[in-house]
């Protein structure tokens, strides 16, 4: 039941049929004999959502327990009995206006889950070490000012020792693991030189323990250690955050599907694992879940997802219907076709494979600075200690203290810390407005673009039809019109029911699917549908979406639809123009339909009836030019122009596929979250271009000191700390920043 | 000064209890839903028990 209501985002039928078995199919009886569901709960917004989803479910008596998590929006319950009570259950928090998706925990990345674990507790051996070392430090430094002895120099050089080794051995096994795989494929990454720095730095310090020397430099190797790892760390969340976005986009598109069987029989099953040749049942206001001919039924589908046309199609036996559509008059039996087959689907997908093999090319800034990095630090360090050892003739000891303070002065925090720093908070910044991340370099990719592509359907409109110039309409038509339109789900009727403030329902008004409403009264029929069944030729008017009212003795009432734009779209527009971005429109819609929008919202470089191979022709059309294109679009056909663009974002009603290949995925029906994405993805550029420029610069005046054997262990720790914390803190402004440039 | 032989390590098993803490809070699932955890608070637990936990 769920799974019916999850399956329709709009048109939402009043009364869908409820393809069974979804919720049953997921739930898992543990070993202690009670039944567990995990599901995905959306439309969660606060804590009072939760209570309202857990004080409903253990209202149940066979529940145990139903536990929902804020962070993951996923649902835990817990029930004794049998597998069918699912059903019960999450009808209880459908009813409450909540999709429920069952999914299999056992499917998603766990490895990952295990890895951030496995981090955080690195993190804390770390944090802990490197608080204690650097407090015997200071201790250290102090005592060389009010002259401390020897022996209780050396004993806090010990209990440093004794603190940091440990540690390090457990903390630093990250670097040194991935160090080693990258010397094995004989290849430098930027954990060669953090591994080589600091196992040096702690095999020296020991050295230096053991005969008593004045320095040790533990507290270096442990703090860098720290603070590589909280950059890591920091990283795996952002890219952890991308891809359960991900995750969640695709589990919450598993859609279930009504087979009839021989033997007349229905069952629910996958979409992906319907056979070819099976006959599938759409119940009206269902979505289509499987490409396939219409075998029986007439209907009308509204296919604005996959073409972007606005108006219905009408579908009789033989026509061809795709996955995506939604039926809007009365239920169609369709046999499936098989995967693979000279579908549109298939075709869409194969252009999408081909663009978005070239976008993987895309290498994140950091990766290519630290390309750079590592060869270099190596030459340095090397340099530093052969230039001290064979050219000026000083002890290797010393000559070796100089080439590792070279090596950690040189850390790559302010790479390998700061710019995770900007991607989680950029994430969860955009994240509270309702926009998902779903690929880790989106942010960079998204500050570059200076021309935007819109999608008209459901992208720049909001894909719902509303009754044009109804004032000019006669109210007492209106009222009729309206009050038959009430006892039919079609979007049209719908629309025309909601234009009319006041409009009681019609009792005896009959559906004729396919064509219109009927009501017999005493002076006759009237007739409220399409064009051809009133009886208007197909000269009149001006086509497009309508519907026709005719009565006896009167002349026939057109009533115009019109999709009507968001609400901030016209702002969204100009905003962008002001800033000089170029904006286009492409849709595959009619061409009067798609020049009414641009005008509407000042567009001047439109085009119509577009095929998905003409968008991503367009859009390389662009890239030549040398334009970097943000494509933002929500229908099947966008699809391949999503993949191809430099940059794309959906809206999070558009097709699954599309939702797919986007790189950013916004709810809600305000376009402005495109601006919202532009100007953090710009703000976070700018903080991220601070923060590496800030890393040069220290560079240039550490490395000369490092190399010339000035660096102590107390500059060292210094540098290093406020570096680290100078980039966070610089990172953390994003988070604070005033509303965007709307 | 000779008191600081034992003050140091004494210091250093509080903070061992501190990570202890930390590490048996992270195997328990403390952290696993940082955004839900600081809204429990506010529910009327009242009206029902609170859901039994594992």
């Amino acid at each position: 039941m769920a799974g019916a209501v999850a399956a329709l985002p709009r048109p939402a039928a009043p009364a869908a049929p409820a393809p069974a078995g979804d919720a049953a199919f997921y739930a898992r009886r543990e070993a202690d004999g009670a039944m567990v569901l995990h599901a995905m709960v959306e439309g969660i917004h606060c804590g009072g959502c939760v209570a309202k989803i857990e004080r409903a479910l253990g209202q149940h008596p066979a529940v145990v327990s139903a536990r929902v998590n804020l962070s993951t929006r996923r649902l835990a319950l817990r029930w004794n009995g049998a597998a069918e009570l699912a059903e019960r259950l999450a009808a209880k928090v459908a009813g409450l206006g909540f999709k429920l998706v069952p999914y299999d925990p056992t499917r998603l990345a766990a490895a990952d889950k295990a890895a951030e674990g496995k981090l955080l507790r690195a993190l804390a051996v770390a944090g802990f070490a490197a608080a204690n070392v650097m407090l015997m430090s200071l201790a250290i430094w102090a005592g060389r000012v009010e002259g401390m002895e020897p022996a209780t120099r050396d004993m806090l050089h010990w209990f440093s020792a004794l603190i940091a080794l440990p540690a390090l051995i457990y903390a630093a096994r990250p670097f040194v693991h991935s160090a080693w795989s990258a010397l094995k494929r004989r290849s430098l990454n930027m954990d060669v030189p953090i591994a080589v720095g600091v196992t040096l730095t702690a095999g020296m310090s020991l050295f230096e323990t053991i005969h008593g020397a004045d320095h040790a430099y533990f507290d270096s190797a442990v703090s860098l250690v720290f603070f590589l790892l909280l950059g890591r760390y920091l990283d795996l969340r952002a890219r952890g955050q991308a891809r359960s976005a991900a995750e969640r986009l695709l589990t919450l598109n598993a859609r279930a599907v009504t087979v009839v069987d021989v033997a007349g029989a229905t069952h629910t099953v996958p979409a992906e694992r319907v056979a070819p040749g099976s006959i599938v049942l759409v119940a009206p206001g269902e979505r289509i879940g499987v490409d396939g001919a219409v075998v029986e039924g007439r209907s009308e589908v509204d296919t604005s997802l996959i073409t972007g046309e606005s108006v219905p199609a009408a579908v009789k036996p033989g026509d061809l219907v795709y996955a995506g559509a939604v039926n809007l008059g009365t239920a169609l039996r369709v046999t499936a076709r098989a995967a693979g087959e000279n579908t549109l689907l298939a075709e869409i997908i194969r252009l999408m494979e081909a663009a978005e093999q070239k976008k993987s090319r895309y290498i994140a800034l950091a990766d290519r600075v630290s390309r750079l990095y590592a060869p270099v630090v190596h030459l340095m360090a090397l340099v530093t200690f052969a230039g001290w050892w064979l050219l000026l003739g000083a002890p290797w000891q010393a000559s070796l203290v100089n080439a590792i303070a070279v090596l950690i002065v040189t850390c790559p925090c302010a790479l390998g810390l700061a710019v995770p720093a900007v991607q989680v908070i950029a994430t969860g910044r955009l994240m509270r407005r309702g926009i998902l991340l779903k690929t880790g370099t989106a942010l960079e990719r998204l500050a570059a673009a200076d021309t935007v592509v819109f999608d008209k359907t459901g992208t720049l409109t909001l894909g719902k039809p509303v009754l044009a110039g109804a004032n000019a309409i006669d109210p007492e038509a209106l009222r009729l019109a309206a009050g038959m339109a009430r006892n039919s789900a079609h979007p049209l009727a719908r629309a025309l029911a909601q234009a009319a403030a006041v409009a009681p329902v019609i009792e005896d008004t009959l559906e004729i699917p396919g064509c219109g409403l009927s009501l017999l009264r005493p002076e006759g029929e009237i007739r409220l549908g399409s064009r051809a069944w009133c009886g208007i030729a197909e000269d009149e008017g001006e086509g497009g979406m309508e519907l026709w009212l005719v009565r006896p003795g009167k002349a026939p009432l057109r009533f115009a639809f019109a999709d009507a734009p968001r609400p901030d779209a016209a702002a969204v527009i100009a905003a962008l123009k002001r800033h000089g971005y170029g904006v286009a429109l492409i849709s595959g819609d009619r061409t009067p339909a798609v020049a009414a929008v641009a005008d509407q919202l000042g567009i001047a470089d439109w085009q119509a009836r577009v095929t998905p191979a003409d968008k991503t022709a367009f859009l390389a059309g662009l890239a030549r030019r040398g334009k970097k294109v943000l494509m933002v679009g929500d229908g099947l056909n966008d699809a391949p122009a999503l993949a191809a663009a430099h940059v794309s974002v959906s809206p999070s009603s558009a097709a699954d596929i599309s939702q797919t290949a986007a790189d950013a995925v916004f709810q809600g029906e305000r376009l402005g979250a495109v601006i919202e994405l532009i100007d953090t993805a710009r703000a976070a550029r700018g903080l991220v271009r601070q923060n590496i420029g800030a890393a040069i610069v220290y560079n240039f005046v550490a490395v000369p000191v490092a190399v010339l054997g000035l660096l102590t262990p107390f500059l060292a720790a210094i540098a290093m700390s406020g570096s680290s914390l100078a980039v966070v803190g610089n990172a953390l402004r994003l988070a604070r920043r005033r509303a965007s440039w709307t | 000064m000779d008191v600081i032989v034992y003050l140091i390590p004494i210091a250093i098993l509080l903070g061992t209890i501190g990570l202890a803490a930390f590490f048996w809070s992270l195997k328990h699932g403390q952290f696993d839903d940082p955004d839900g955890a600081a809204q429990r608070i506010l529910f009327d637990d009242d009206e029902e028990p609170s859901p039994p936990r594992k």
